[in-house]
């Protein structure tokens, strides 16, 4: 990339931010004055999202070693990125006319990395009482709240995220509860607002948690649950209530439908908490189930069966390696950490051929943080869980390891068609890395999300900082003036 | 019975129990060895352990005849790591508090420590070891009621359920910062002042012992225990690990040092860097986690990867603590990535197995490939460094470690389920007693 661009890049991207704050997107369709609004006369997302790309050029990255995201490896590679997409793959393509031509030989490209379990934002840094907004840990259910209005855009965590190649990631509520509340999908772009790092039409999320965090916090505090059966009971209250609550919908709306609006009278309450669950319930929402232990994966697979829904991934799931083949035949996701283990109980059997074991045996497998430092190398934590599987024995590619950062967590969001992989037509989210990202020393160099170069570690200018770090250290006029003691 | 003792048996040598008598002669051939020591880097070397002890290293070394011979042709050979602030045997699961021991919650402080509590059976040892951890300080954990004192830790042999203990105490804990001040009630002035009351009063208290035992000295801020054991902080015999990370609370620290005259040890050290050449000055090493780059706390605003770059070039002697006792296997990891932010490789390395022995003073002991040292030992199948590289072989003291944890039983248990033909549940596959 030329400097000479730099100037002009920066003044279109002050305009497109400029833009973005001025400009109502998306308004709500218009109803009768004289009715309240039902269902489908809601705003389809009430926060929808005003992201704009950051300005950029059509770019071709030349003789790089790329990983597909696909399986696939492409030596001497090239890649074009043309209106925010990938245009071509493979060797040797046609250079367009005032495109950034950028020799990556001897570097490497993958996908940009998707992080489906990250709390930045919501647990940003620096970690004290005013920014711990993760967990509304006053009601065991609390499906009524979004993760989107906690999060902090101004968390340093976003930009060192950036700096590891996460492109996308997914901010998740805590697990203190049975049920916390909407997942929300965001481009790691630097934003003044929530909205305008929202991915644009990315399916919500629901956060559910398994296991000893929410029994912890409310049965130590006396209350419902304080048992594994208790958080059971629990969840299936919440389906049934939920289910109660859409046919009381579905009763009004028919009405409406053979008598119409005026004589239907009034539509039922609206209740947020039973909204959510009911939009679970009818598979607009894919449920996020943090899960550690392979029974409880079971039981909650149970639960979904009973009422309905979709787990899209059980998250931290340490145990999956030990029902692989459950997992995969109900098509659900498991995603892990490489090492973590023994911080409770339930992560006290964790291994480190996870990850491997569960693709081998023919699961969705995914890596993920759960960690502002974790999301910075997630490039690292699919070599460790690489390794861990050629020593069990499993000779997979890197290639296709690379799926567990890239392709397989895009699925978990229901993204994979527009994310995930290098293939013409999906989004322009590519990483440049120094050498090959199996290794330690490897770091991204260059990150593009939606063509736009956003990060670059050998400009200045593309490494943003964020409000709260700007001039935390004001250099002194003078250090060591005198011995004052 | 008979069958119970084989059964005990398998499961000491699946353990890699130290059993008297099993100690033999290794030749390691073949491959490059990191001494850390004066003799360098040596390819193609020749590494000699007889009785616990590297007897030989070098290009020229004759096996003899009873030696076990193992090609490391194509590998790296390096001493052991050194975790140079771990929990290992005094912690199992973090929040089962029953497996805890680390932490006190009484008003001892400095009398506090970990050695009489340490299970050296504890399931994540041999997770680490053969991950090529060979030796720790097990430090306590936090701060005793209502003082910043945290207690003494000691250090400790991964290999061995005997005499595992191999220096007590190595070092007296203490809490400043944001940490210290929590415990001293609010500032961190309270928390510099309490520990200077605590050093006072061991001072008076060593000056005065006749006085203090017939009642006639003034009351002192902590017990006859506590104060006897400040008395060797005091003389310089047994450093002070402060844990502190913003750069005025490590200036704090090092005040405290001098005006007491300590052998003062910083851990944490967020903000090092920006006081690197004072630390240097004083001598005072630093045990860093080079994963920490976060403004994660108000006094780790200037986090920053660089850190152990920065230290090491201006002369500070540091080493790698990452507070993760669970996973002190990824101190490897943490060393590369200081690497990749600036850290010459030989320097990581020193810091990884080196420092440690020299920061508390048994280095004429461990940390390097050298002749007489204790033979903590590890082949690698690559770089060290690199997170896909795994250990082939370890050795502590000399003993050849059976390269087995409870997660590599779990893996193959489930490896076997899933993959092989077993027709019963995974309960019966046992492969540690195969």
């Amino acid at each position: 990339m030329k400097p000479r661009f730099f100037p002009l890049l920066m003044a279109t991207a002050l305009l497109a931010l400029a833009g973005c704050a001025n400009t109502q997107e998306t308004a709500p369709e218009s109803r009768p004055a004289s009715a309240p609004p039902a269902p489908a006369e809601f705003p389809p997302d009430p926060f929808p999202s005003t992201y704009e790309p950051l300005p950029a050029q059509p770019t071709l990255i030349e003789h790089a070693t790329i990983f597909t995201g696909t399986g696939e490896k492409i030596e001497d590679g090239s890649i074009l990125l043309v209106d925010r997409k990938i245009a071509a793959i493979g060797h040797d393509l046609d250079v367009p006319e005032g495109a950034v031509v950028i020799d990556a030989g001897g570097k490497f490209v993958t996908p940009g990395i998707i992080d489906v379990h990250s709390h930045l934002g919501v647990y940003p840094s620096p970690s004290i009482e005013a920014t711990a907004n993760g967990n509304e840990m006053t009601n065991p259910n609390t499906a009524q709240v979004r993760s989107e209005n906690s999060v902090w855009p101004q968390d340093p965590g976003f930009n060192f995220a950036r700096a590891g190649g996460v492109t996308t990631l997914a901010i998740l509520p805590g697990s203190g509860n049975l049920i916390g509340g909407r997942t929300v999908v965001l481009k790691n772009v630097p934003a003044k607002t929530v909205q305008a790092m929202k991915y644009p039409g990315a399916p919500y999320g629901l956060k559910m948690a398994c296991g000893e965090n929410p029994m912890r916090v409310y049965g130590s505090r006396g209350q419902f649950p304080s048992t594994l059966m208790g958080n059971v009971a629990g969840y299936r209250q919440a389906f049934a209530d939920a289910l109660a609550y859409h046919r009381k919908w579905q009763a009004w709306e028919a009405k409406v439908a053979s008598q119409g609006r005026e004589k239907a009278g009034p539509p039922p309450a609206r209740d947020l908490k039973l909204e959510t669950l009911a939009e679970v319930l009818t598979g607009r929402i894919q449920v996020q189930w943090h899960c550690y232990r392979s029974d409880e994966m079971k039981t909650a697979l149970d639960i979904a069966d009973e009422f309905g829904f979709k787990i899209a991934a059980f998250h931290h799931a340490v145990e999956a390696y030990q029902i692989p083949k459950l997992l995969a035949k109900t098509d659900t996701c498991a995603a892990m950490w490489a090492d973590w283990w023994g911080f409770k109980l339930e992560a006290w059997d964790a291994i480190r051929a996870n990850i491997a074991m569960v693709d081998a045996a023919g699961a969705c497998a995914t890596i993920h943080s759960d960690s502002a430092n974790g999301i910075q190398r997630l490039n690292q934590e699919v070599a460790k869980a690489w390794a861990a599987g050629r020593h069990a024995g499993l000779d997979i590619s890197k290639a296709h390891a690379v799926m567990w950062m890239t392709l397989n967590p895009a699925k978990v969001l229901g993204l994979a068609d527009e994310i995930g992989s290098l293939e013409p037509g999906k989004h322009a989210d590519v990483v440049i890395w120094s050498g090959d990202p199996f290794s330690v020393y490897t770091k991204a160099e260059k990150v593009f999300i939606d063509g736009a170069l956003v990060y670059d570690r050998d400009n200045p200018r593309y490494q943003p900082v964020s409000d709260f770090m700007l001039g935390s250290f004001i250099p002194q006029p003078s250090s060591g003036r005198g011995d004052s003691q | 019975m008979k069958r119970k003792m084989a059964t005990a048996f398998a499961l000491s040598l699946a353990l890699g129990l130290a059993a008297p008598g099993m100690a033999r002669t290794w030749a390691i051939t073949g491959g490059t060895i990191y001494t850390l020591g004066p003799a360098g880097k040596i390819e193609h070397g020749t590494l000699l352990i007889e009785d616990g002890r590297i007897a030989a290293v070098g290009t020229d070394v004759k096996i003899p005849g009873d030696a076990a011979v193992i090609d490391a042709g194509g590998k790296i050979v390096t001493p052991g790591i050194f975790d140079p602030m771990s929990q290992f045997g005094v912690i199992e699961i973090s929040q089962v508090a029953t497996t805890r021991d680390a932490r006190q919650g009484t008003d001892f402080s400095a009398a506090f420590n970990v050695a009489a509590a340490i299970n050296p059976r504890s399931v994540l040892i041999p997770v680490n070891r053969i991950a090529g951890v060979t030796r720790a300080m097990v430090s306590p954990g936090g701060a005793g009621e209502g003082h910043i004192i945290s207690g003494q830790g000691v250090l400790m042999d991964l290999g061995s359920t005997e005499d595992f203990v191999h220096k007590n105490p190595a070092a007296m804990f203490a809490l400043l910062g944001e940490a210290g001040a929590r415990h001293a009630g609010g500032s961190r002035a309270v928390a510099l002042l309490k520990l200077r009351e605590a050093l006072q009063d061991a001072a008076d208290y060593a000056a005065h012992r006749g006085a203090f035992q017939s009642n006639r000295r003034r009351e002192y801020a902590l017990s006859r225990l506590d104060l006897e054991a400040l008395v060797p902080v005091l003389r310089g015999e047994l450093p002070l690990v402060v844990q502190v990370n913003r750069a005025s609370d490590i200036e704090a620290a090092l005040k405290l040092a001098r005006d007491f005259d300590l052998e003062l040890i910083v851990a944490g050290g967020a903000e090092a860097w920006m006081v690197a050449d004072q630390l240097a000055a004083a001598n005072v090493p630093v045990l860093l986690n080079p994963f920490q780059d976060l403004p994660s706390r108000f006094e780790t605003l200037g986090a920053t990867l660089r850190n152990a770059a920065r230290l090491g070039k201006a002369g500070v002697l540091i080493a790698f603590a990452t507070g993760d006792t669970h996973n002190a296997r990824k101190l490897t990891q943490a060393a590369g990535n200081a690497v990749a932010y600036g850290l010459p490789r030989q320097a990581a390395l020193e810091a990884l197995m080196l420092h440690p022995a020299k920061i508390y003073g048994v280095a004429d002991r461990v940390g390097s490939l050298e002749v007489g040292k204790i033979a903590d030992v590890v082949i690698w199948e690559g770089d060290p460094l690199e997170v896909t590289t795994y250990a082939d072989q370890v050795f502590i003291a000399g003993e050849k470690i059976p390269m087995v944890s409870r997660q590599t039983l779990l893996r193959d248990r489930y490896m076997q389920a899933l993959f092989g033909d077993s027709p019963l549940p995974a309960e019966y596959i046992k492969p540690g007693n195969d």
